[in-house]
């Protein structure tokens, strides 16, 4: 019915980010590192869209500084892609993925506080092995699910790895079934 | 609940919706006047011939569209930047997404077209690929998207099918004064039913022709707003506008006319209504569709503070 009535009036409703999820993401880890040999590597990043203007500027003072006076001051970089998206990325300890978790979700409330959820796009938490692979846990907040991105060069990702991880972690989180929207993120923070 | 700045705009609604009962009143009152004049039996069978004219048109949306314009569809290994662009956009959106197409024509537009969500196609012409930044782009395809999302396609083909079932009976009318024009039939005051007919389907296509122009550029000013929303950049929107407004008459006139049966889809009309001005233009005026993007920047920019109510929560 709503999706009649956004067609007849000409205004779908922007989806609102799924922010929860994102708190399964430790458990996920250890799966990970059990099961496949993936260890964190103690970044994770916001990726968003933001506006201009005062509003959102505010909101990134905001979340910056507060990330930075917490006690174990975690380093804090904010930059813009070549597609207009802004990332947020925390850098912290290896091991401590929850409180990693925590600070991406001080990032996403504060956006949604100032009504800006509706830009948010994907978080990246990467994770690595002894091999030297490189593989992001990326969550798509507006989907609301979890797939594997494992670059192997400059434009290059290893496609069977992502698969398998998805089977690998099918039992702790929600992952996307929908291969097309496992956007591939080039040059992403962290990986 | 979460606080989103997306406002609705009850104004436009209001008018929008406006115009669309009337379009179906034109509908209903064409069907209804035929079945006075018409046999009785005669009415219901031209109307199902219209309906299924205008299902026709809107099911094969996608590839009729892509013929005329003589786009081929677009890979993700021929245009990595396009794809990725859209890519982000629909997870945005999280609508499912559409096929890619280009069209090798020098005029700068872009269009989106098919019957569904699901199978839909966004097409850009090479005139566009070259003349816009990235920002401005991504803008573009924000809102041929929102057409998509809005089911334009959908919304403008019944829109119009009132005025096509009146065309269609026009024609026939004209038909049956050459062939039948000595038959008075059973009509006794003299004025031959086709010539009633005729009178009755120019009428009903006129307005309905008015009234689907004025509906189109109520749906294109709808489709500027979602696609700024999406990507908060409600200023490339308008710089592309410009850009594609002011690229456009420095185009030769050949190339334009060649592109004029897609007008209706495009982000910019392609040949702008002289005649009648504003009233038979498919597209608001840029003046209008800049004053609506520097609103909803305004909006995007202003901060709220954590305690009061957001702007008209949805």
């Amino acid at each position: 019915m709503s999706r009649f009535w956004g067609a007849i009036t000409g205004r779908t409703t922007p989806k609102q980010a799924n922010l929860d999820s994102l708190f399964l993401v430790p458990s996920a880890a250890v799966t990970l590192q059990t099961a496949a040999g993936f260890i964190p590597t103690g970044t994770g990043s916001v990726c968003f869209r933001a506006p201009d203007g005062a509003a959102y500027q505010q909101v990134q003072d905001e979340v910056v500084g507060l990330l930075r006076d917490e006690d174990d001051k975690p380093d804090v970089q904010v930059h813009r892609d070549d597609f207009g998206f802004t990332w947020v990325v925390v850098d912290r300890v290896e091991d401590d993925v929850e409180g990693l978790c925590t600070d991406l979700h001080a990032v996403n409330a504060a956006l949604e506080e100032q009504g800006f959820s509706t830009g948010l796009l994907c978080s990246l938490v990467p994770f690595h092995d002894a091999a030297g692979r490189n593989v992001g846990l990326v969550y798509l907040y507006k989907q609301g699910t979890f797939y594997a991105f494992a670059p192997t060069g400059p434009k290059t990702r290893d496609n069977l790895l992502e698969l398998q991880l998805r089977d690998t972690l099918a039992g702790d989180l929600p992952m996307e079934q929908d291969l097309q929207r496992w956007l591939a993120l080039w040059g992403a923070p962290g990986l | 609940m979460a606080r989103t700045r997306f406002g609705s705009d009850l104004g436009l609604t209001a008018r929008m919706t406006t115009v669309m009962f009337l379009l179906g009143g034109i509908f209903v009152a064409l069907i209804v006047v035929l079945m006075f004049v018409l046999p009785a039996q005669y009415a219901p069978f031209i109307a199902l011939i219209g309906l299924g004219v205008v299902w026709w048109q809107w099911y094969n949306s996608d590839t009729v569209a892509m013929k005329a314009m003589r786009a081929r569809e677009v890979t993700p290994e021929e245009a990595p930047e396009l794809h990725a662009m859209i890519d982000r956009l629909v997870a945005l959106a999280d609508m499912p997404k559409p096929r890619v197409g280009v069209a090798d024509v020098n005029v700068p537009n872009a269009f989106a077209t098919g019957r569904s969500p699901n199978r839909s196609v966004v097409c850009v012409t090479t005139g566009i690929l070259g003349m816009l930044t990235a920002d401005e782009m991504e803008a573009v395809l924000a809102h041929e998207l929102s057409h998509v999302a809005h089911r334009d396609v959908l919304v403008m083909t019944i829109a119009s099918s009132a005025g096509i079932i009146a065309g269609g009976l026009g024609r026939g009318a004209q038909y049956g004064a050459w062939f039948g024009g000595g038959r008075r039939d059973n009509n006794n005051n003299g004025v031959p039913v086709w010539l009633v007919v005729l009178v009755i389907s120019l009428v009903v296509y006129a307005v309905s022709f008015f009234l689907t122009r004025l509906l189109s550029r109520y749906r294109e000013l709808c489709a500027d707003r979602s696609g700024a929303y999406l990507t908060m950049k409600p200023r490339a929107l308008a710089t592309a506008l410009q850009k594609i407004a002011g690229g456009m008459s420095a185009i030769p006139e050949k190339d334009l006319r060649a592109s004029s049966a897609m007008n209706a889809f495009f982000i910019t009309p392609a040949i702008k209504g002289v005649s009648l001005g504003q009233l038979t233009s498919t597209h608001p005026s840029l003046e209008q569709r800049l004053e609506q993007l520097a609103k909803i920047e305004a909006e995007l920019s202003r901060p709220v503070d954590g305690s009061a109510e957001g702007p008209a929560a949805l």
